[in-house]
């Protein structure tokens, strides 16, 4: 690693100021994806904010409707808290598959949905879900905050300081992940809630994606057949070493009817 | 940057770049070499501690996250205090021949003392599932997920005394 400033601010405004004041400062969170980076030399900024001493960015409250959970808030307590395994397991269950157990203790949901990772979990929990991006100066959709490869709506000095999902009637998830790295090869997130199904897919394309005709066949049935015979356009579909597009794309159908099982089970 | 971390029980204060890993701390300013560096990308596990009782890979974690932190190694784990015993995972490890060149061994070690502290009644699954950070190149799996059973159980029988 190329060596760096290191700021612990211990409230927002200063780190944002941080941010715009520094060229090409970054912030760290658990660090999980930026720690790899900056010994890769992939990146090298002059300063690292560390978000770790701003207070009230940990835990996960129950808002009724909806829960918040803050973004400075570890893998694994989302998935051993009693509260999202009672309201939203499928989200739990999610957190549990990220990584192994030892990123869990360090990785944030925060970090992850800034990171936006094409084969990253959460991003498919919060658009799955039609989760709120809470950030340092407004409130962001799901639908519009992904915006492609590592790509977000953040501005440069916007810090998330939370994710608020709604709460919804059924939801799952289930992922073919790659066997080293345990990404998702596909991943795919369900949520029924009253006025719809919401299907959203990760590790299949460049970002996170949703799928409308599975979402229109499942509001009509939530079972997994509705979803066996709906293939997905190729187009737009990564292939790599690890799968080709076509595999991928039939990995979609497979988790999709996966993930439905799940949220009935 | 000046940091205090209490390291195996001690109170430690050291000064560091902030680009440290904390698994470079360990073995070349603290001298503490039984945290292994086998992959240094976050993969393979050999150097996992746990930071605050959590397991974490320190080749993956920036020296100015200890400060005010308690820090255990595998330096640093025990069996019972001042009995100079091994720790019952240890003493699994060796009984049931749970490595073969040992370099993953102090990861496997604190990830199955983490585990096994976390969840009491480990089932053969959750070990397998919790060990998928921990690489070993050597055993096969089989005989390491005998000694974290063995060891699990040990650390539950240790509790009841």
């Amino acid at each position: 690693m190329k060596p760096f400033a290191y700021h612990q601010p211990s409230q927002i405004p200063d780190a944002a100021k941080l941010l715009t004041s520094i060229e090409d400062s970054k912030l760290v969170a658990g660090g999980m994806t930026l720690i790899p980076t900056l010994k890769q030399r992939l990146a090298n900024p002059p300063a690292l904010v560390d978000l770790s001493k701003l207070g009230n960015l940990k835990g996960i409250t129950d808002d009724g409707a909806t829960i918040t959970i803050g973004a400075m808030t570890p893998h694994a307590v989302v998935a051993a808290s009693k509260l999202v395994q009672s309201k939203i397991p499928g989200l739990a269950v999610l957190a549990s598959m990220i990584g192994d157990p030892a990123v869990r203790s360090r990785g944030t949901i925060g970090g992850s949905v800034a990171n936006n990772d094409p084969a990253a979990d959460y991003p498919a929990g919060v658009l799955g879900l039609g989760a709120t991006i809470v950030t340092s100066t407004r409130e962001i959709a799901a639908d519009k905050f992904f915006l492609g490869l590592f790509e977000t709506a953040l501005e440069v000095s916007e810090i998330i300081t939370a994710i608020r999902f709604p709460v919804p009637l059924k939801a799952g998830y289930a992922k073919f992940k790659a066997p080293a790295s345990r990404y998702a090869l596909v991943g795919v997130f369900v949520a029924k809630f009253a006025d719809g199904v919401r299907v959203a897919v990760t590790g299949a394309g460049s970002g996170v994606f949703r799928v409308p005709p599975m979402e229109a066949a499942l509001s009509g049935n939530f079972d997994p057949t509705a979803v066996a015979a709906i293939k997905i356009d190729t187009d737009g579909l990564t292939s790599d070493i690890h799968a080709e597009a076509d595999y991928r794309a039939h990995l979609v159908t497979v988790m999709a009817k996966r993930a439905v099982d799940a949220a009935l089970s | 940057m000046q940091i205090s971390f209490t390291l195996n029980g001690r109170p430690t204060t050291v000064e560091v770049e902030p680009a440290t890993l904390v698994a470079e701390l360990l073995r070349e300013q603290l001298h503490l070499t039984g945290t292994h560096i086998g992959c240094d990308t976050s993969q393979c596990g050999a150097c996992v501690v746990h930071l605050n009782g959590l397991p974490v890979k320190s080749c993956t974690l920036l020296a100015p996250a200890l400060d005010g932190a308690t820090l255990l190694t595998i330096e640093g784990l025990q069996g019972a205090p001042g009995s100079n015993q091994m720790h019952p995972m240890q003493e699994a490890f060796r009984e049931h021949h749970g490595l073969q060149c040992g370099f993953c061994t102090p990861g496997m070690l604190m990830t199955a003392v983490a585990l096994a502290t976390e969840k009491p009644d480990l089932t053969e699954a959750d070990v397998r599932h919790g060990l998928e950070g921990n690489i070993c190149r050597c055993t096969g799996y089989q005989n390491i997920v005998v000694s974290v059973m063995a060891g699990a159980a040990a650390m539950n029988a240790a509790k009841g005394e």
